[in-house]
């Protein structure tokens, strides 16, 4: 497969990083060590043009992310700029910074769809992984919420050693709320989550169980809830088709306005990307050199080259080659076929047994903004 | 699928031309579907009101096909997607 601008077909999704700003501060933050300063976002009008864009490229789905979405008060104008140009357009978030007359601005203007977070079915445990005291009772307010007004809701459970017990609770917690689907996803140790191994990685028992778990949970609840499974990375025999192969399938809209690949391509040093402000969607998407990287898989060096799965998981994920080898071009090390599998099983063996206090994302509090009501 | 069951795409399921890729497809909660013309003849006729039994007989009659045919190519399609709870039934 060539990375030739002719072959590549256009993007089925957007995730936009509308804000960098959270009230909470998970241990596994998904953001770029580097966060995207207040003053440097794009404004309400430059995201519509964003999305417009977006829709013209060929991109269905879009997902509203952050930080936390609904801290940027202008989060309903922006629902309707995205309904406007003809996206399925998909809210992610912890609830915190949401009230019931927000939700009801929220369903005037058109938003399809609703993915909640979860960080623990007890507060004792959401509220010490959030780092946010009273987010799981408001979280639960926020819930009965979304269900009075009939919004769809995706259930987004986060696991890691310190709750994956609490995964049957939470696939209960989902029926209960009325949810359709229930994403578990056990943490992916990128970026900040590097740093939380030692308190965050499961053992291998617990990984088994959760598959256990989820494969008992999708028979008995077939047409009632669906459930996607993320297993636990450093115990799987193969890496994750990460996002469904470099440009492929989707992109990621930076708070500031860059365009990138996955959300955290920029912990692989050597890539530049184009920015919204400058560039063209469609320029970035087809001819941006940080797509064209790893796009395909002439870039792919032994085992991968050679490898009958190539096209199936695409060599797994570059960051975390880039992360735990220092090579993006690298196999994925989660791959049984990575000469340094044996050296990661040792490690996360060893992360799984470590004890270690949470080190929490700090954010700067003085910009975060919530909801006068 | 039985005959007398109402068939309804929730919130959140709906149909949309996808312009740029000249096709239709179903989008629901984080999936796009991409649908063949037999799907999209299929979920067209869903409004919610008429039964399935009815569906394929409008079908059948406008495809010039057999409705047993035409139940049994639409009933899995439509049970995969109840299945993704992309659609539900009135009993």
């Amino acid at each position: 497969m060539k990375a030739d601008p002719a072959n590549v077909r256009p993007p089925i999704a957007m995730l936009a990083e509308l804000t960098h700003r959270c009230p909470l501060s998970c241990p596994y933050c998904s953001n770029p060590l580097e966060l995207a300063r207040q003053e440097t976002e794009l404004d309400t009008e430059t995201w519509a043009d964003v999305f417009r864009q977006a829709a013209d490229l060929g991109v269905l789905q879009l997902h509203l992310s952050g930080g936390e979405p609904a801290s940027r008060r202008d989060l309903e104008p922006l629902v309707t700029a995205a309904r406007d140009a003809g996206l399925y357009t998909n809210l992610i978030t912890s609830g915190i910074g949401l009230t019931e007359r927000r939700l009801r601005a929220l369903d005037a203007a058109g938003l399809d769809h609703i993915q909640l977070s979860l960080q623990g079915t007890t507060a004792q445990m959401a509220d010490m992984i959030g780092g946010y005291r009273g987010g799981f009772d408001r979280k639960m307010k926020v819930a009965e919420w979304i269900g009075a007004v009939g919004f769809p809701l995706t259930l987004n459970a986060v696991l890691h050693r310190q709750n994956l017990h609490q995964l049957p609770r939470a696939i209960e917690m989902a029926v209960e709320m009325g949810a359709r689907r229930i994403e578990v996803a056990t943490v992916q140790f990128h970026g900040w989550a590097l740093r939380n191994r030692d308190a965050m990685m499961p053992t291998r028992e617990q990984a088994r169980e959760a598959d256990a778990i989820v494969a008992e949970a999708r028979a008995r609840l077939k047409g009632v809830l669906v459930i996607d499974y993320v297993p636990a990375d450093y115990h799987s025999d193969y890496p994750k088709r990460c996002m469904g192969g470099w440009g492929s399938t989707g992109l990621v809209v930076a708070p500031d306005g860059q365009v990138m690949p996955c959300h955290a391509a920029s912990t692989i040093p050597h890539l530049t990307f184009d920015n919204m402000r400058d560039t063209s969607l469609a320029e970035t998407w087809y001819r941006g050199g940080a797509f064209q990287a790893y796009r395909g898989t002439d870039w792919m060096q032994e085992p991968c080259a050679s490898c009958e799965r190539k096209t199936v998981d695409f060599g797994g994920c570059r960051c975390q080659a880039m992360a735990l080898l220092g090579d993006p071009a690298a196999t994925d090390p989660v791959c049984i076929k990575s000469p340094h599998r044996a050296e990661l099983t040792a490690q996360a063996d060893a992360h799984a047994v470590a004890g270690s206090d949470l080190v929490y994302r700090v954010m700067p509090r003085d910009k975060v903004s919530e909801p006068a009501d | 699928m039985e005959p007398g069951e109402i068939p309804y795409l929730p919130r959140g399921v709906r149909l949309h031309h996808d312009r740029v890729r000249d096709t239709w497809v179903l989008l629901a909660p984080e999936r796009a579907v991409s649908l063949d013309m037999v799907g999209h003849a299929v979920l067209s006729e869903i409004d919610g009101a008429r039964s399935f039994g009815e569906i394929t007989r409008a079908l059948a009659a406008r495809y010039d096909a057999s409705p047993d045919q035409i139940a049994a190519d639409a009933s899995g399609f439509l049970r995969a997607l109840r299945d993704r709870r992309f659609l539900e039934v009135q009993a």
